[in-house]
């Protein structure tokens, strides 16, 4: 059964730039960059008063962030919101390039004489190292803004020495930082990942008709987990930029 | 051995998230029975919360994954 099937956690390297391995997952990551770059290039050039379609559809998830951005910082928001708007329509297009026919089923002979195959696409999100540095960007974000706005209280959240239940509860909240980063990595890549699986699974099972469900299914994870990153982040970086109350 | 580890891990880890999802949704469910008007609110919190509670599940499914693949 895994001659047939071709499942690999890891995203495998296509050729090597110097020391740089390009695997599958990143040189699909420059596409969709430069798909999002040109798209919003364009759009930005041809703003006009009454909009036209593709600006109506541009303007969609720009207004629906924004509006979830104020509903959880309220007066911060338009600091937070280019951030986290990147990231949600980094990881939404990253999230459903993976469901586009031919990501994962084109395959590359790689190795020394053409003995392995790799697909020659596969999801961004798909590949551990992504949603790591996702993650660690979103989490450092918070770190960043938290020590901008609350300067030394920031520190003393973590480093207390006053009493010893202070400063055990100040390890706690480092050990949780950390946790943050693992779950917002995991979450993400987890669930794109076991998404792209569960539908090579079913398509090798039953190839007409039964995955279609699951495409819908896929498309519906992709969206939350989009948002539910940019979400968490907001909500983090709220909880790190207001005072503490006591 | 190692299918098995991989069917306990992913069997375990689903009972959590399952049981959460199920009273998750029930009070959802409560919610708006109670309160029709405010459906369209209390299930978009209800599919984020749900979404946080499928993670778990999740973690259990990627160890599966790398016992199974690695």
């Amino acid at each position: 059964m895994s001659s047939a099937l071709h499942i690999s956690i890891a995203a495998e390297p296509l050729f090597n730039i110097g020391p740089l391995a390009v695997t599958n997952s990143l040189f699909t990551s420059w596409i969709v960059v430069l798909g999002i770059s040109l798209l919003a290039v364009y759009v930005g050039k041809n703003l006009k008063k009454i909009p036209s379609y593709l600006q109506l559809l541009v303007e969609i998830p720009v207004g629906g962030i924004y509006d979830l951005a104020k509903s959880i910082n309220g007066a911060r928001a338009a600091i937070f919101f280019p951030f986290v708007f990147t990231a949600f329509i980094y990881i939404i297009i990253s999230n459903w390039i993976g469901l586009v026919p031919g990501v994962g089923t084109i395959f590359l002979k790689i190795g020394e004489h053409g003995a392995e195959k790799a697909p020659l696409l596969r999801a961004p999100t798909a590949d551990i190292n992504t949603t790591l540095a996702l993650a660690l960007l979103s989490v450092g974000l918070v770190q960043f803004y938290g020590l901008k706005t609350l300067k030394m209280e920031y520190v003393k959240k973590f480093f207390n020495f006053k009493n010893p239940i202070l400063t055990f509860v100040g390890l706690l909240e480092l050990i949780g930082e950390l946790a943050k980063i693992i779950s917002f990595a995991f979450r993400l890549f987890g669930n794109i990942f076991a998404g792209e699986v569960l539908l090579i699974v079913t398509s090798f099972l039953v190839p007409f008709v039964v995955p279609t469900p699951f495409y819908g299914l896929e498309l519906f994870v992709g969206f939350i987990q989009a948002l539910v990153f940019s979400m968490l982040t907001l909500v983090f970086l709220n909880l790190a930029t207001t005072h503490a109350e006591h | 051995m190692d299918s098995i580890a991989v069917a306990l891990a992913i069997g375990l880890g689903a009972i959590g998230p399952g049981i959460g999802i199920g009273i998750l949704s029930g009070k959802a469910l409560e919610a708006i029975g109670r309160n029709p008007e405010a459906t369209s609110k209390i299930q978009t919190n209800m599919i984020l919360a749900i979404a946080f509670a499928e993670a778990i599940a999740i973690y259990a499914l990627v160890m599966s994954l790398i016992i199974k693949f690695v």
